[in-house]
């Protein structure tokens, strides 16, 4: 049910993908390529995530976008907070004053709660770790997963 | 780096930085120092609780474990937790009762070595899976857990108050 807003996804797809190599640099298309997505919406977002300090943009040939925040220290919260808001209850929407909407909200809320915690306390770092654990990734053609 | 000689689980010596962190079980005469260093981590003062939890655990090498880590005479954190199988038909596993350390020494490492340590002790004891339960807003021992690789498990924890008569 709760599904995160097309910005935030993006957002955190470059996070991931571009913390997992501090040393590599990929473009806005690179990334979008790999994951199916709008390069102009992703090159959006890059640009708030540079303003946020997370990823800083390197000119040049071979230039593109490099994760330049600390890993350990980043939490899925800090990403998704830049383009939605979480945990800000009482749930929208619902109708506060009759019995049945505050009883709705009370369970509403129990879930953003949860959402709130988990995001809160799952840094990138933690998410690398989880990234590794699974089966190593098939490099694509796009020689996306060059060294720089 | 462990040192290799230390095989038995419960007990390690273990280099961190320029520091040598003793990790052993607990013995009745740690129970001051860790009644304090659970005073200046909770503001709670709870030596009948720490007696009570040292008799239980103490008592129970096997299946419980309250283990410490000292470096010197200087206690730098502690953790406890026991094989448990009572819940809803789950198989036995390795709970995590608390884990604590010195405030001014946290982000060191220490409570990963006491964390590695005990789930040593459950290994022996024949258990694979790891469990525990805090606070949602207690973000240091979220994050410290999440750090371990532990996710949200099968149960929700409920409660409720209850009504009067009932
Ligand atoms: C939770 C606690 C045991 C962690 O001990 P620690 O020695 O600091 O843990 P470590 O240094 O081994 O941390 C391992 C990882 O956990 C994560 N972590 C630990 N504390 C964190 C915090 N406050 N915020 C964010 N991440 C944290 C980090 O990812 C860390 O990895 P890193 O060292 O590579 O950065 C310690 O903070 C503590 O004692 N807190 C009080 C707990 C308490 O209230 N206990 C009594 C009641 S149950």
């Amino acid at each position: 049910m709760m599904s995160l807003q097309k910005a935030t996804l993006f957002a955190l797809y470059a996070v991931l993908e571009l913390a997992e190599d501090t040393d590599r640099q990929l473009s806005a298309s690179e990334i979008a390529e790999r994951y199916n997505i709008s390069t102009n919406h992703l090159a959006k977002v890059l640009r708030d995530l540079g303003r946020a300090g997370l990823v800083e943009s390197v000119r040049g040939a071979g230039g593109g976008y490099r994760f330049c925040g600390n890993a350990k220290r980043t939490t899925l919260l800090d990403v998704v907070q830049l383009f939605e808001e979480v945990g800000t209850g009482p749930s929208s929407g619902i109708v506060q004053e009759t019995n049945a909407g505050a009883a709705l909200s009370q369970v509403m809320d129990e879930i953003e709660e949860i959402t709130y915690a988990t995001l809160l306390s799952i840094s990138i770092d933690t998410m690398l770790k989880l990234m590794r654990k699974r089966r190593p990734e098939k490099p694509t053609s796009t020689g996306l997963f060059r060294a720089v | 780096m462990v040192d290799a000689a230390q095989d038995t689980p419960g007990y390690n010596l273990v280099t961190i930085g320029e520091h040598k962190i003793n990790i052993r079980p607990a013995v009745k005469e740690d129970l001051p120092n860790v009644v304090a260093l659970d005073d200046r981590t909770t503001g709670l003062r709870k030596p009948d609780y720490w007696d009570d939890l040292f008799t239980r655990f103490g008592n129970r090498k096997d299946l419980r474990f309250f283990l410490i880590a000292e470096e010197g005479d200087t206690l730098l954190g502690c953790i406890f937790g026991e094989v448990r199988s009572w819940e809803f038909n789950s198989v036995p596993c390795g709970w995590v009762g608390t884990v604590s350390v010195e405030p001014n020494l946290r982000m060191g490492g220490i409570g990963s070595v006491l964390y590695k340590e005990i789930c040593r002790c459950f290994r022996k004891a024949g258990v694979t899976k790891i469990r525990t339960m805090i606070p949602r807003d207690a973000t240091d021992l979220m994050s410290f857990f999440r750090a371990q690789g532990m996710m949200a498990g099968p149960f929700i924890q409920l409660e409720t108050d209850m009504e009067e008569g009932a």
